[in-house]
């Protein structure tokens, strides 16, 4: 029988351009030590660690786990390193729960990070390959046609994003770790802020930041004896398609649709719209909110910018998306999956904060990497399924 | 020591070469290039035509073999007017990438679109390929300068939606 | 714990340089004989794990590109580890322990020709302390041989009859890259790469591809070969400070095998990922392994040396030992890091 597995401990670092004060070992043990205190844990009590990061020339050290592990307390203990492009946060958090699920462990911390500012990350993203053309410009680039593709589609009015953005940003106000915060953020300085990948401007657009996030999920023997309301995993789902193939719907991708379709079978969640509380999900160009909104099944196709326009994905609406702000206000690539499932987490538990939905039984965390094409996402909850 | 101020970073720089390999499908289509002729390869499984070929159908998991040429003449499915500089693109901002869909090819590739005010770009506008003079051809994706509207009809959104 | 066997193996001949073909090029062979020979339509395959390094391809995200490779499309389970393929496996191991799947493609590749293999392992290294001194993986292992010398542990000799060994045995392993019977004087009269190290003590420099598909349930016995199954599973790390560490033992490997129970049943052999020779007396020891115990009936890491799957090709050798009738019960051990940092231990068995 597998085992139940809950979330009992989260930590985050503040999240900024550069963390020059302190070392990758030092941002690690920032997030890890707040998420130990959080579950009332001493490093002696993790019986493994799962590390969650993007590429290794984001830092410029392949493989880093390895000269990470004695700052994790992880001599003489299993290490493992997680690596699916901007979904490895997701991804990690998942794979860390099944090493409790499977009864291998009793509880596992897991981190993810990225500490771009150590490395070039500019650098690392660019390096030219001969024979191939090089004109994609880096991940605006790339997903600004796609966006643009939505538009074409849903016929949505050109302002969706604007609006979407401006609620991200005014929500990380009300969050500690955020990155970006314009306090007095409105309308007419998103839609007027320069575009960038034309249809996405700079306010639309997440930054690059270095920072960390780490979870102690534990089973339910331990959960029990959490000093905090612990955040029941109660399902997870993964998929992954190809970049490109002929006939791949790159704007709603079939492998989106069919991850979302088993977590909510796996939930017994019939009716997503009514039976999440709140989301967070992964929206690195704001478009991508009614985007996934339609992909996850919480809106008809081609009509996820109506839940923007009408309100119903503010935090006082009727299903609050990126209450934290987002990827869009802090964007450490390999722990951005980690943080929406880690937000996600906190909002069951009654833990966060000024950014609290009120009475947040269920959630959901999300995210997707590579050309839209990597999945990950987890339904947390107060109760066990 | 003491009146000097702490150690807070350092630099190492590192330096690493290596030796990319094209694979042989995309030597054949490289050569081809070389030619002035687009060439893709065709998926065995599901018949569909890669351009560029990489060796796979992705979708099938499957070599491709067979060539085919593709005209260098195309619709745009979707694109983007880029307006922010990056490390490795060498172009004069703004510029615009767009999905290209070749006529005679079923997954579109990203090329530059010119000769074109921005705000004239559409989605399904066709457009035809501009290479540099033939004495200049060489081994690579950058014989084809860049693309220009043909001035034709626009193809409707419903006839491409799924090649995006 | 679920029943989990090794359903299949399939793997590439291992070369210095393959430079005909791309990494999608050599892998859809590979894993289409992985799926194939298990038994398993690739429908029914229910979870995809690789083992990759960006740094190995000189690329960000080059693991990407293996998902062309799978046919992906119906989308598929499917995850990736910045580690040997053999952790691979262990992720697969724990998914099929979960209940959520009966069958798993695992593989790994590494194309050390790409780039300069010595200088890119010094980027593995702490980058604030050992990494700027430009120590690069030969002098690395040059420094842990010689510290097991001091000890008495091993010998130059001794050390060339590993190697000598290996690649005799490595004879009957088609897919081997470096064969062959040497004398043990011949050797002894080469110079030093780095002292005590002669080129016959470390590995060779190889581009490859191994794949392996787990079964459970009934999809148990659908292969061509008797499934082998894996009684214990375990990975274990020392520290990274090489200072901070006894570097003629392997205090994890030790924890590792004990918890994977090695010594739970007789062990007729094991497949030790030693790239060095010195590397596999470290190995027995920790593992406990006396003379009776056959290493390396496929020739080991001296004899093909694929990064990021040489792991997960010990693994796979010892299961078709295993399968072949040739043994019943036996150890595979991976490793990852400078000087044995990380290790894995596999204990297999047949039916
Ligand atoms: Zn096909």
């Amino acid at each position: 029988m597998p085992e139940r597995c809950a979330v009992i401990g989260v930590g985050q670092t503040h999240h900024t351009a550069k963390r020059i004060d302190v070392s990758q070992a030092g941002l690690l043990r920032e997030a890890a030590l707040r998420a130990l205190e959080d579950a009332g844990c001493q490093w002696s009590d993790i019986d493994a660690v799962v590390i969650g990061k993007a590429p290794d020339m984001f830092e410029g050290v392949m493989m880093p786990e390895l000269f990470l592990a004695e700052a994790l307390g992880c001599v003489g203990k299993p290490m493992f390193r997680v690596h699916t492009a901007g979904s490895v946060g997701g991804t990690t958090a998942i794979v860390a729960s099944q090493l409790v699920k499977s009864g291998v462990h009793g509880r596992v911390l897991t981190v993810a990070y990225e500490k771009q500012s150590e490395s070039n990350a500019m650098w690392a993203l660019s390096i030219k390959i001969p024979f191939r053309q090089a004109i994609v410009a880096g991940a605006g680039g790339y997903f600004a046609p796609l966006i643009r593709g939505y538009m074409q589609r849903s016929k949505a009015p050109e302002d969706v994003g604007i609006r979407v953005a401006l609620k991200d940003r005014q929500n990380a106000l009300k969050n500690p770790y955020a990155h970006l915060k314009f306090p007095d953020i409105d309308f007419d300085q998103v839609a007027n802020s320069p575009m960038l990948w034309d249809p996405i401007r700079y306010l639309e657009t997440c930054p690059s930041s270095d920072g960390a996030c780490a979870l102690v999920i534990a089973d339910e023997k331990h959960a029990a004896k959490a000093p905090k309301q612990p955040a029941w995993i109660q399902a997870t789902a993964m998929r992954s398609e190809p970049t490109q193939f002929a006939g791949r719907d790159t704007v709603n991708p079939q492998a989106s649709r069919d991850a979302a379709d088993e977590l909510w079978k796996k939930a017994e969640i019939t009716n997503p719209r009514e039976e999440i509380d709140c989301c967070e999900i992964y929206v690195p160009f704001s478009w991508f909110e009614p985007m996934w909104m339609e992909s996850l099944r919480f809106a008809e196709e081609g009509s996820g910018w109506k839940m923007t326009y009408e309100g119903a994905t503010a935090l006082d609406g009727d299903l609050p998306v990126n209450m934290s702000g987002g990827v869009l206000s802090s964007n450490p690539i390999g722990a951005s999956g980690m943080l929406r499932f880690a937000e996600a987490a906190n909002q069951v538990r009654g833990e966060a904060g000024e950014h609290q939905v009120p009475g947040a039984k269920r959630a959901l965390g999300h995210a997707y990497g590579g050309g839209s094409q990597f999945f990950s996402m987890w339904v947390v909850a107060q109760d066990p399924l | 020591m003491s009146d000097k101020e702490p150690v807070k970073s350092i630099i190492t720089p590192t330096r690493t070469e290596y030796t990319y390999t094209p694979g042989p499908s995309a030597q054949r289509s490289l050569r081809a290039l070389a030619r002035g002729k687009l060439v893709g390869e065709i998926c065995p499984s599901c018949n569909q035509v890669y351009y560029p070929p990489s060796g796979a159908c992705a979708r099938c998991g499957v070599a491709t073999r067979d060539e085919v040429e593709v005209a260098d003449k195309g619709t745009v499915t979707t694109y983007a007017i880029v307006r922010v500089p990056s490390e490795n693109i060498d172009l004069e901002l703004p510029y615009c990438t767009a999905h290209i869909l070749l006529d005679g090819a079923d997954i579109p590739f990203f090329g530059l679109i010119q000769e074109c005010e921005w705000d004239a770009v559409r989605i399904g506008m066709r457009v035809e390929a501009v290479w540099k003079p033939e004495s200049e051809w060489g081994l690579n994706a950058e014989n084809i300068r860049y693309f220009r509207p043909t001035g034709e009809p626009d193809v409707p959104f419903e006839q491409f939606k799924e090649h995006l | 714990m679920r029943d989990v066997a090794i359903a299949s193996f399939a793997q590439t001949k291992y070369v210095r340089n393959q430079v005909e073909l791309t990494e999608v090029d050599m892998i859809i062979p590979v894993i289409g004989d992985a799926i194939s020979r298990s038994g398993i339509p690739k429908s029914e395959i229910g979870f995809y794990c690789h083992g990759s390094s960006d740094y190995m391809a000189g690329q960000s995200f080059a693991f990407v590109g293996a998902v062309d490779a799978l046919g992906a499309f119906p989308p598929i389970a499917e995850s990736h580890v910045e580690m040997d393929g053999a952790w691979a496996l262990y992720e697969a191991w724990v998914k099929i322990q979960c209940g959520e799947v009966d069958s798993a493609l695992v593989f790994g590749f590494g194309r050390a020709s790409m780039g300069k293999l010595r200088e890119t392992m010094n980027l593995q290294l702490d980058p604030y302390t050992l990494g700027p001194l430009g120590i690069d993986s030969i002098s690395l292992a040059a420094l842990q041989a010689r510290a097991l010398i001091d000890a008495g542990k091993t010998s130059e000799r001794q050390m060339a009859e590993i190697a000598i060994r290996n690649r005799r045995v490595a004879k009957d392993n088609p897919n081997a890259q470096v064969t062959g019977d040497f004398e043990v004087e011949k050797l002894l009269a080469e110079p030093t790469i780095v002292s005590p190290l002669r080129k016959h003590d470390c590995p060779p420099i190889s581009d490859g591809i191994s794949a392996v598909v787990l079964a459970a349930g009934n999809h148990i016995g659908r292969g061509e070969s008797k499934p082998v199954f894996i009684r214990g599973i375990d990975h274990r790390l020392d520290s990274h400070q090489l200072g901070g560490r006894d570097l003629t033992r392997s205090p994890s490997t030790k924890l590792a095998g004990e918890r994977a129970g090695v010594h739970d049943g007789p062990v007729e052999f094991a497949e030790l990922h030693a790239p060095f020779s010195h590397q596999e007396v470290i190995l027995r020891e920790a593992l406990g392994l006396g003379d009776e115990v056959v290493i390396n009936p496929s020739g080991g890491a001296l004899a093909a040396n694929p990064m990021m799957t040489a792991g997960l090709t010990r693994i796979g050798e010892a299961a078709t030992h295993i399968a072949a009738g040739k043994a019943g019960r036996g150890v595979a051990h991976a490793t990852s890091g400078p000087c044995l940092q990380q290790n894995l231990i596999c204990v297999l068995e047949g039916e």
